[in-house]
């Protein structure tokens, strides 16, 4: 069985490594700032004990007063795992970094949601939509969606 | 020959027995030679195998008895068809079992399942790719008008707003029995489709009846 490791645990050892770039942490997750986001992929993917090789799935979720972009890693050698998010405060032009990357995995599933949810990740190679179509207007997912 | 009339019987005047003897006379006389066949020109071959029909029942038939599917199945109720295709149902009762990979050897499109927008205008080009003449099968709520999902952003409400549907076969998905019975139902359609237009029709090219 898959041990799903204490976020506080892994938030101390992001403190120590670089401080400053844990927002929160909590029992199930913790929160990195997203201008820190891609240096703390690196520490969890490439720490010899955490080794967070796999990325099983991106999601993000609309708060209203902010968007959260949740990640999930698992260390298949360890057999580990981790929930970490990061938030983007701007509703008009929201934006986070790529982890493509880090984990090659997140390719569709970042531009699935800049297509349904309209945040930005920068660094991606082809950041476009790819369920709906070009002209589409808004993005779906959005609480304060209407058709 | 006339009928000597010299007894009386008591259920019928001799008037009457007279003229019956004379017809049989008459008739015994003009048959007395062998009526020819009228074909007895054909070959005994040909004879066998010679079936009078018309142009429509003709045509109608080898066209409803094998339709070929084009594979277009965009969602669950593909699943359906496919136990319709396999051996407890067995579509191949009907002559129909085949299923074709290429839209040009195609003529009829089971449409088994939900439509995005998104995918729209692959199933519009598939259609236009199949040859003249060709029916479709609007299988399931959502093929009819959407389902579930009439009301979403993505989502086309029914086939019949892209492509021309010929039946609708209803459920969720619908049974394989529904599927057979829709398919049955377009053979039915078909066998009552003029083939040879009328002569006004003519100029109106490239129109589907």
């Amino acid at each position: 069985m898959t041990v799903a490791l204490s976020g506080k645990e892994i938030a101390s050892q992001i403190e120590e490594k670089s401080p400053g770039s844990v927002e929160e942490s909590s029992q199930d997750s913790l929160v990195v700032k997203s201008d820190s986001l891609l240096s703390v992929a690196a520490f969890l993917k490439d720490n010899e004990t955490l080794k967070f090789d796999y990325l099983n799935y991106i999601t993000a979720v609309d708060y209203f007063s902010y968007f959260e972009v949740v990640y999930q890693l698992t260390s298949l050698e360890h057999n580990h795992t981790v929930v970490i998010k990061t938030r983007c405060y701007s509703r008009e032009n929201p934006a986070v970094p790529s982890v493509i990357g880090v984990w090659q995995g997140a390719d569709f599933q970042e531009r699935e949601i800049y297509d349904l949810m309209g945040i930005k990740f920068e660094g991606h190679p082809n950041m476009k939509r790819i369920f709906l179509w070009e002209g589409f207007p808004g993005h779906p997912l959005r609480k304060d969606y209407l058709q | 020959m006339e009928v000597s009339g010299d007894r009386e019987y008591i259920y019928s005047s001799i008037e009457l027995d007279r003229y019956e003897g004379q017809v049989i006379e008459e008739l015994k006389a003009s048959s007395q030679e062998a009526i020819p066949d009228p074909d007895e020109w054909l070959e005994e071959e040909l004879e066998r195998n010679i079936l009078l029909t018309t142009v429509d029942a003709i045509i109608n038939w080898s066209r409803r008895s094998s339709l070929w599917t084009a594979m277009c199945f965009p969602a669950c109720c593909a699943f359906e068809l496919i136990a319709v295709e396999g051996p407890r149902f067995d579509l191949s009762r009907f002559g129909m079992e085949i299923l074709r990979a290429s839209p040009r050897q195609a003529d009829l499109m089971i449409t088994a399942g939900t439509l995005t927008w998104k995918m729209a205008p692959n199933v519009k080009r598939i259609y236009n790719q199949m040859p003249e003449p060709k029916w479709v099968i609007a299988m399931g709520a959502c093929a009819i008008s959407g389902g579930i999902f009439r009301s979403s952003y993505s989502v086309v409400p029914g086939y019949n707003k892209i492509i021309p549907v010929d039946v609708y076969v209803p459920g969720c998905p619908p049974r394989p029995e529904a599927l057979i019975h829709g398919i049955r139902m377009l053979q039915r359609k078909i066998a009552k489709t003029p083939v040879v237009p009328d002569l006004p029709e003519l100029p109106l090219k490239g129109k589907r009846r």
